[in-house]
């Protein structure tokens, strides 16, 4: 291997030929700082167009300052990170950002967050000497994400997620000079656009110009009236982040704090929207092997492969960018809508509550929920299943509001009969976990046999595209996952071009899966973090009991008093949807 | 232009004397024989070597030495290159790219076939601003008659090479001169500029080696290898070779484009080519390298004209835009109008560019709108070296060069503006005022019926009156007075 | 921004252009100076037909669209006036050329007169530095401009016009 000597602030060091400053200058302890700059190891995610100007250094020998992230070391290259010069040219390039940016940090939603607000701090400005005139655009509210590019400061990292990583193509630089800015065609509002919400332009925003939809004070005016039961659901993937608003490390699971917490908050049902998850599995998982069997009696107009739909912004994806696909996903609504419509229907009947008077939160790891509640066929005479969907992030500001010590809180568990789940429908929380989930219940139920193992190590990891062959009794059953709507997209294009070898597909639009959902506590770019959650909803799985969809005995109940069975006509009215074409 | 003894031309040797819409004309004047040496007793290594003994660099501003460029590019491995002409002349004063491609296509297209054989290209491009209607249409017919005579496509002069060239359009970026930003824009996309390394030797125009060079850059070549690089190099300063063509213009007498050796001195093309300045003012600025350049004094006029003399100098060659200024110009506009045109070319991508030439253009403008203070000057010329330091391309990297060159040889000019809120050229409106001198107006009210806002006041036959308050400053009045009643100060 | 319906006609222009390109996305920028020669302008809706042929998303047409200044969303005056704003032509007064055309014309740089006569732009050099100040009414060079001069030139395009409204001061 080809290695580089270097010297970086005095330090000798050797390194890999091509390597950057910054990651030469990582390896041994110096952290130049950085703002447009991202990279999300293993994910394949990177953001580098060398634009902020932050992470210039002094190259001995070289007429200008060179930006650390794009500059590859070279033989007996001397480098000061911090000469004066460097310090200077670095607090004059700040101040020129935050001489275009609104100061209202005290009153801005990334407050405390951001990676402007911390740079500013870190590098020691107390004044802007440079004022002037302020680009200003007009705020842009969507049903998930608020745009107030008055905040842009072209790093680019959404236009990066929104082109690159998941080929959506609703952000781009438009104009250019000082009226430069990213933004939705002809600056269109998003929701005029084919924006699916995935969120993950909020999730790499280093400032406020893109924040999702708060809903924290509708949540509080609903629990504050007496006359509304409040019940609140909680996705898997919160419990494996929600600890790091608090202090915990990465991968820190809090499940019975966040119960906890969630009952002291004033709800008055605290359940698991794993147990809609389970249910997801029982219905997906049935019309899979109700697929699979026609498919195997010579059924040539079967729609195989089958692809998860759990995940609202890869619904949206396809409504507009693959509408001649709609018939292929399966009809099962996500958890979030399965829970959303059992409560407002079995629970609402079993506890004599109206239906107006039960009001149904979710805390969600993803910006997209809040567009998914509020569509349309997820309503009944206009009142949505689901009634506000908050993020993890605000559920967070929420127990702060609450003053509620949050790591002093003992561990409790959810309320039944919609709080009982299995390790399947946690795992619903990462990328792979779908699938595995389908798998441990759809062979028991096509082999009859029980599953000699249950950990599916094959389907799991970080790899974009992944897929694997499992053996259902002699019946190789091809899955293939995706995470990333770029991946997805691959995945289209080769069923459309009758290519796919798959009968089953998993697909989540964030990369990671939930855990590194638009709602999640910001990683700040680093990939670490999404690795450990991921870790966490593995162990989560592990300790429990039941970990198959099908053995919990609340779903088992839910069919015997209400619904049948898999697939019958109440569970078609209540858990599955159908798809639009958006073009 | 009045033909000179102190010209020389090699770049423009053609543009006049022949017609560019017929080849045979072109090759009467030793047109494709370059070519046709090159292809047949000449391999692509000896065809560099001689572009690098002629001492050859790059015209378009850079200076960097043509024949390293083409021998870095042919050292790239690769399936596919491209041989890229920079025609997309942006800098507002310079219009040689313009005039050679109208009236010598063809040593263009020559050039950049010997080229593509140096570096092994099949394909060339022309990146040409869309704007210049005539240079299109005159290249248009060219590269056909070209293709007719065989000596664009396939086995030209049997020699087994294949080479042919399209046409790009721009369309109105200037920072599409820097190389990535022009690769940018001819994929299609944002004419945004990219870090290099890698540059586009290595991996330009559809991730290929790419070998970029201006249109008087190639426009030299075929003259060097008929001639010789000892010929090319006997002309021009130590480290500049050969010639350079400027567009003179401003104050002078004589404008239009000149041709002169590298060496010679603003004096000798001031005074001698370009007849002196004009209404027999006096000089005061040469501004040269566009917005990249700075504005040099009377202390520069005896400096023999290279790139490294002009650098020193705080200017630079750039493409070649000279204007001439004389005393009416006021030094500290002359920087806002440079710093305005950065503005609006700057593609925004990174900060120091998109935001601090804003800054500074703001700072300009406060000081030319009298309301300038002491501490802005030494705020201008701070913030100038960090944008200079810190800008991802060219563009940014320079775009304070007017700025820190009018400070540097006119700070007197500086101080009047904010210490005496006064233009001494007389050219800041803001600063002007405009009064009329009672004991010789005669009230005969002209200046009140012509003034378009309806700041002058007074009785007829009385002495009238201008408010300072409403006044624009359009001086009509004081054009239309007949008794010289009004003073502007 | 109101919204226009192209028609056919208009679309299948724009397709044609497209397929002569083969709808390659890298022909984004020789695709749109064709399109705008044939109509003049590149309203919305025309870059959305443009996107959806060359498969491009309609905000990468749009980031290219306003990168230049070439290209324009508003449909010139019947009479475009264009100022050179370069170096030679503004130390030769061509700003105060470009004000008075402001001043008579009453509009900024880059907008049209209300009655679609006229609009007003700038110009980066025309490499006519000699004859500096120079104007263009569409493709006719006018040189050595003074302020003076400005009403003169715009009559003489207002002659004719029926309803005579740009008629200013």
């Amino acid at each position: 291997m080809d290695t580089v000597q270097l010297t970086i602030d005095n330090k000798p060091i050797v390194v890999k030929k091509g390597t950057t400053i910054l990651e030469a200058a990582k390896g041994i302890g110096i952290h130049i700082p950085t703002l447009c700059h991202m990279k999300l190891d293993d994910l394949n995610i990177e953001n580098k167009p060398g634009g902020c100007r932050i992470c210039i250094v002094e190259v001995q020998g070289r007429r200008n300052l060179a930006p650390a992230c794009c500059t590859e070391v070279s033989d007996g290259m001397v480098v000061n990170s911090h000469s004066i010069r460097v310090v200077n040219a670095r607090q004059t390039v700040m101040e020129l950002i935050l001489s275009d940016h609104p100061s209202d940090c005290l009153i801005c939603p990334k407050s405390g967050n951001c990676d402007l607000q911390s740079l500013a701090h870190q590098l020691g400005i107390r004044e802007i000497h440079y004022k002037g005139e302020q680009s200003t655009y007009r705020e842009d509210t969507s049903p998930a994400i608020i745009r107030d590019i008055d905040k842009c400061i072209m790093c680019r990292r959404c236009e990066m997620m929104c082109n690159e990583v998941q080929t959506v193509g609703v952000l781009s630089a438009i104009n250019r000079g000082f009226n430069a800015v990213v933004s939705p065609a002809f600056e269109m509002n998003l929701d005029h656009s084919v924006c699916t919400y995935c969120g993950q332009c909020v999730a790499v925003c280093p400032t406020g110009a893109l924040t999702e939809v708060n809903h924290t004070s509708k949540v509080i005016r609903a629990l504050s009236d007496p006359s509304k039961t409040v019940i609140v659901q909680t996705a898997p993937a919160v419990r494996a982040a929600l600890g790091e608003e608090f202090g915990y490390e990465a991968g820190t699971l809090v499940t019975g704090k966040l119960v906890s917490a969630l009952r002291r908050l004033g709800f008055d049902y605290v359940f698991d929207t794993d147990f809609a998850a389970d249910l997801t599995i029982m219905e997906e998982g049935t019309e899979l092997l109700n697929r699979l069997s026609k498919y195997l009696e010579g059924d040539k107009d079967v729609k195989l492969p089958i692809l998860t739909s759990c995940c609202p912004a890869w619904v949206k994806f396809f409504e507009h960018q693959f509408p001649q696909m709609k018939e292929i996903p399966s009809t099962a609504r996500s958890p979030q809508q399965m829970f959303g419509s059992i409560a407002k229907s079995y629970f609402a009947e079993k506890m004599n509550i109206k239906r107006e008077d039960l009001v149904v939160v979710s805390i969600m790891p993803c910006v997209a929920k809040k567009y998914e509640c509020g569509r349309d066929e997820f309503k009944v005479n206009g009142n949505p299943d689901v009634d506000y969907a908050v993020t993890t992030r605000e559920l967070a500001s929420l127990i702060k509001l609450a003053n509620i010590e949050f790591t002093k809180l003992p561990d409790e568990n959810f309320d039944n009969p919609l709080g009982e789940s299995t390790g399947a429908g946690v795992i619903f929380g990462t990328t792979g976990g779908v699938i595995e989930a389908a798998v441990r219940t759809a062979y028991e139920l096509y082999t009859k046999k029980s599953l000699p193992r249950l950990d599916f190590d094959e389907l799991r990891g970080m790899e974009g595209i992944r897929h694997a062959t499992i053996d259902f009794n002699g019946f190789p059953l091809n899955i293939g996952i995706a995470h990333g709507l770029g991946n997805a997209r691959k995945l289209l294009e080769k069923i459309e071009a009758g290519e796919s070898e798959f009968h089953a597909i998993e697909i989540m639009s964030c990369p990671g899966g939930c855990i590194g959902g638009g709602g999640q506590p910001y990683h700040h770019g680093n990939a670490e973090i999404l690795k450990k959650r991921q870790m966490a909803i593995y162990r989560e799985d592990k300790n429990k009991t039941l970990r198959k969809s099908h053995e919990n005995p609340y779903i088992i109940k839910l069919y015997e008093e209400y619904l049948g069975k898999p697939m019958s006509e109440k569970a078609h009215s209540l858990l599955h949807t159908e798809y639009f074409d958006r073009t | 232009m009045n033909d000179n003894k102190k010209q020389l031309r090699i770049a423009l040797r053609n543009c006049g004397f022949i017609n560019p819409e017929i080849i045979d004309d072109y090759i009467s004047r030793d047109g494709y024989m370059a070519l046709g040496k090159c292809l047949t007793e000449h391999t692509p290594e000896e065809t560099i070597k001689e572009i690098k003994d002629s001492g050859l660099r790059g015209r378009g501003g850079g200076g960097f030495p043509t024949g390293l460029k083409w021998e870095i590019t042919r050292k790239s491995e690769s399936d596919q290159k491209y041989v890229v002409c920079n025609a997309d002349e942006g800098d507002p004063g310079a219009f040689m790219d313009r005039s050679i491609l109208e009236g010598d296509p063809h040593s263009v297209i020559e050039a950049m076939a010997i080229c593509g054989y140096c570096i092994g290209a099949d394909k060339g491009l022309v990146y040409i601003r869309a704007e210049y209607p005539l240079a299109i249409e005159r290249l248009q017919i060219a590269l056909s008659q070209a293709r007719e005579y065989g000596l664009l496509g396939e086995n030209i002069f049997r020699s087994g090479f294949n080479f042919d060239i399209e046409i790009r359009f721009g369309a109105g970026a200037f920072v599409c001169g820097e190389e990535t930003a022009l690769i940018h824009s001819m994929e299609g996309l944002r004419g945004e500029p990219t870090f290099k390394p890698p540059f586009p030797s290595v991996s330009g125009y559809l991730g290929k080696p790419t070998n970029v060079n201006n249109v008087e850059t190639f426009a030299n070549i075929p003259a060097i290898l008929n001639k010789g690089a000892a010929w090319f190099s006997s002309i021009g300063t130590e480290k500049s070779k050969g010639t350079k063509v400027f567009a003179l213009a401003g104050k002078i007498n004589n404008v239009g484009l000149i041709e002169v050796p590298m060496g010679t001195t603003l004096r000798e093309v001031i005074y001698e080519i370009g007849g002196g300045i004009r209404d027999g003012k006096k000089f005061k600025s040469v501004q040269t390298g566009g917005p990249s350049g700075g504005c040099l004094t009377t202390d520069f006029l005896d400096t023999p004209i290279d790139y490294d003399n002009l650098i020193d100098a705080g200017s630079m060659m750039g493409s070649g835009g000279m204007i001439v200024m004389d005393e009416d110009d006021c030094m500290v506009a002359i920087a806002k109008f440079y710093l305005e045109f950065t503005l609006e070319e700057s593609c925004g991508k990174c900060s120091p560019c998109r935001i601090g030439n804003k800054r500074l253009h703001e700072i300009l403008d406060k000081i030319t709108s009298g309301r300038g203070e002491f501490q802005d000057i030494e705020r201008l010329q701070l913030l100038s070296q960090v944008i200079k330091d810190t800008s991802l391309c060219g563009l940014g990297q320079t775009s304070p060069n007017p700025v820190l060159s009018t400070i540097a040889n006119f700070e007197d000019e500086y101080l009047a503006h904010v210490n005496e809120g006064k233009c001494p050229a007389g050219q800041c409106k803001a600063l002007l005022k405009y009064e009329i001198i009672e004991d010789l107006c005669t009230g005969c009210t002209l200046c009140f019926r012509n003034c378009p806002v309806g700041a002058i006041s007074g009785e007829r036959r009385q002495p009238h009156y201008i408010d300072q308050s409403l006044c624009i400053k359009c001086g009509v009045c004081y054009e239309k007075c007949k008794f010289n009643a009004i003073t502007l100060s | 921004m109101p919204k226009i319906k192209l028609s056919e006609n208009t679309v299948n222009q724009i397709k044609e252009v497209c397929t002569e390109f083969n709808n390659k996305e890298g022909e984004l920028i020789n695709v749109l100076h064709k399109v705008q020669k044939k109509l003049g302008y590149l309203p919305a809706e025309v870059q959305e037909v443009i996107a959806k042929e060359l498969n491009a998303s309609v905000a990468k047409v749009y980031g290219v669209v306003t990168f230049y200044s070439f290209f324009s969303m508003i449909p010139k005056g019947e009479f475009p006036i264009s100022i050179c704003m370069g170096t030679a032509c503004y130390v030769r007064g061509a700003e105060q050329v470009l004000s008075e055309f402001k001043r008579q014309l009453k509009v900024e740089v880059g907008e049209s007169t209300g009655d679609g006569k006229f609009s007003l732009n700038c110009l980066r050099c025309v490499g006519a530095c000699g004859l500096a100040p120079v104007v263009m009414v569409g493709e006719k060079v006018y040189g050595r401009v003074a302020p003076s001069q400005v009403k003169e030139i715009i009559k003489e395009y207002q002659e004719g016009c029926p309803s005579g409204n740009a008629k200013t001061a």
